[in-house]
């Protein structure tokens, strides 16, 4: 049984240590860092995938591409955490000659593949479980996306193609956080109902009504990677972009804005103070 | 001799080596082939047909890839380059020079090989694109038996490669490969000049240079050949033409060679900066961008 305030609390470390390296690091997108947080503590923490620190690319961890590279800063701390690499690489995010850059790239242990340009993901892990289903393997595969990336077109060529081939071995897990680069996403492109969309294009869809209840997250992921119903399965989960950053969680242009260097220390204090 | 088109001979070799091979895995974009019939109906766990969507189709096949399977990509030459470049750039050049993969793009419709399909499919600026992706094998074969030869190298050399194949069928140029690996060969000596040239424009080349006192030199690896046997071959000669069926002077054969062989003087021919609407004979769209036949044999008076 997974004690949920432990995954809590880890939820809480990664969402101080990502402002902590924003401060640092200035660069690193730190708004949309902070809606997956409980999405990767439950992946991780949680242990529903099955990683190896020290082998990374062990044959049997469950493969998970973060197709949101840029939004995905918390998991610098997350892996430090876990042994990926040595702590004390994380003072050097954004310094030359560093592996970890304001973009997670493969180079960093526990990456699997090249997340700087949007809407590669999904593809390229519909090739893994085909993959994997081919070399009878029961590792599965994961994908977290954001929403604004779904504009991609070839986001729905892998959709169609996942769902034409019965790939329940995949499950796409969505940031649905709501905010694009330049306004909220319902002004770029209305994604609205997403979850009509997948049901048409014949995925088994669930949704997370707060992506930042750990308790909901866990329970949600931990039903649906277990679920095989001869169809792809996709997690919408409802997040908040900027989320522990009071400003950031109501702000269209949260993707480009950076936190106050001389703010970070009062917000992580706030952040700890909660429940 | 006989007349074979390049994805028939290759896909036949193919064909014999998933029987044994099961790491073999072929993906096409709805492309197919009289062969790719029995591809698929003998090893349907190891094809699929991921429609027309050639994005889609680099991805699933990177992900195969990644997974250790030798991967066969396969569609029209201009849209396996073009319509999917940022997934070639991002998931395959960037990506393997990370992460092992080998993957092979077989591009089908080299040059103006659809001559009457018009400028969708007349592929021009591949040689170029592709020759500027670091990790990626460029393959550009001017026969069957050459493309035939390729089908161990795609198993064994383990790699992103791009296979750039004619659409029509052909002769093969010699009965016997030699030195392969060397990834160029002489189909004719000459003192005078030497033609180097890529795909169909080197049987072009053997066949006009036939009663000229040229050589005739065939690249088929564009980025992946011998160099020192090159300038070996070359010694006595001054003046070079390079000869392919792309465009001129933006990256492709002609760039190649030139930045290799700077004390020669060198002549690049090729198709000029503009698309060509009005269809014909593969030799009329040559013609029309001053690379008929008669246009070459006037150069070859010139420069002998």
């Amino acid at each position: 049984m997974i004690d949920i305030a432990y995954l809590k609390e880890r939820a809480k470390f990664l969402r101080v240590e990502t402002l902590k390296i924003h401060k640092a690091a200035p660069e690193v997108r730190v708004a949309s860092s902070l809606s997956p947080v409980e999405l990767f503590t439950s992946l991780f923490y949680g242990k529903l995938l099955h990683y190896n620190p020290v082998d990374p690319r062990d044959e049997n961890r469950d493969r998970f591409v973060i197709s949101k590279g840029h939004g995905s800063i918390c998991m610098y701390p997350l892996l430090a955490d876990l042994g990926f690499f040595d702590k004390a690489e994380l003072n050097n995010v954004c310094k030359s000659g560093s592996f970890l850059g304001g973009i997670p790239d493969p180079i960093i242990p526990g990456y699997e593949t090249v997340n700087g340009s949007l809407g590669h993901g999904l593809g390229v892990a519909c090739g893994m479980a085909l993959a994997l289903k081919t070399k009878k393997s029961a590792k599965k595969t994961v994908v977290l996306t954001g929403d604004g990336e779904l504009n991609e077109g070839a986001n729905w060529e892998a959709i169609m193609c996942a769902a034409q081939h019965k790939l329940d071995n995949l499950t796409l897990i969505v940031d649905y956080n709501k905010v694009s680069m330049l306004d909220f996403s319902k002004n770029i492109i209305d994604l609205n109902s997403l979850t009509e969309k997948f049901n048409a294009f014949h995925w088994d869809v669930y949704e997370i009504e707060d992506g930042h209840d750990v308790e909901q997250v866990y329970n949600t992921l931990h039903r649906v990677l277990s679920a095989h119903k001869q169809k792809p399965k996709v997690v919408i989960a409802h997040t908040i972009k900027g989320k522990g950053v009071p400003f950031l969680e109501t702000h269209p242009l949260s993707h480009i804005l950076s936190v106050k260097s001389e703010d970070i220390d009062g917000l992580i204090e706030e952040i700890n103070n909660a429940d | 001799m006989q007349i074979k088109a390049m994805r028939d001979v290759f896909l036949t070799a193919l064909h014999q080596k998933m029987a044994t091979d099961e790491r073999l895995f072929f993906v096409s974009a709805d492309f197919g082939a009289p062969i790719l019939d029995k591809i698929r109906a003998d090893f349907p766990d190891r094809f699929i047909n991921v429609g027309i969507a050639e994005q889609n189709l680099i991805n699933v096949s990177v992900g195969l890839a990644l997974e250790g399977f030798t991967v066969y990509a396969y569609a029209i030459a201009p849209f396996i380059t073009m319509r999917c470049y940022e997934q070639i750039r991002v998931n395959i050049a960037i990506l393997s020079q990370l992460r092992p993969m080998n993957i092979n793009l077989i591009g089908v419709g080299a040059g103006v090989s659809y001559s009457l399909s018009g400028p969708t499919h007349h592929c021009l600026e591949d040689l170029s694109i592709m020759r500027t992706l670091p990790n990626i094998e460029v393959f550009s074969p001017s026969d069957y038996l050459l493309t035939e030869a390729y089908v161990e190298r795609s198993i064994a050399c383990k790699k992103p490669k791009y296979l750039r194949f004619d659409a029509m069928p052909m002769q093969a140029i010699c009965e016997k490969i030699e030195n392969f690996n060397q990834g160029f060969r002489v189909l004719q000596h000459g003192s005078k000049a030497a033609i180097i040239a890529t795909g169909y424009m080197s049987q072009k080349a053997q066949k006009v240079a036939a009663d000229f006192d040229v050589m005739v030199i065939d690249l088929y690896f564009l980025n992946a050949y011998d160099l020192d046997k090159l300038h070996a071959c070359l010694k006595a000669i001054e003046t070079v033409i390079t000869l392919e069926e792309g465009f001129k002077g933006v990256g492709g054969l002609d760039s190649e060679i030139n930045s290799k062989l700077k004390n020669k003087q060198v002549i690049n021919l090729g198709f000029e900066q503009k698309y060509t609407f009005e269809v014909g004979s593969r030799e009329f769209v040559h013609e029309s961008n001053g690379l008929g036949e008669q246009d070459l044999i006037a150069l070859l008076k010139i420069v002998s």
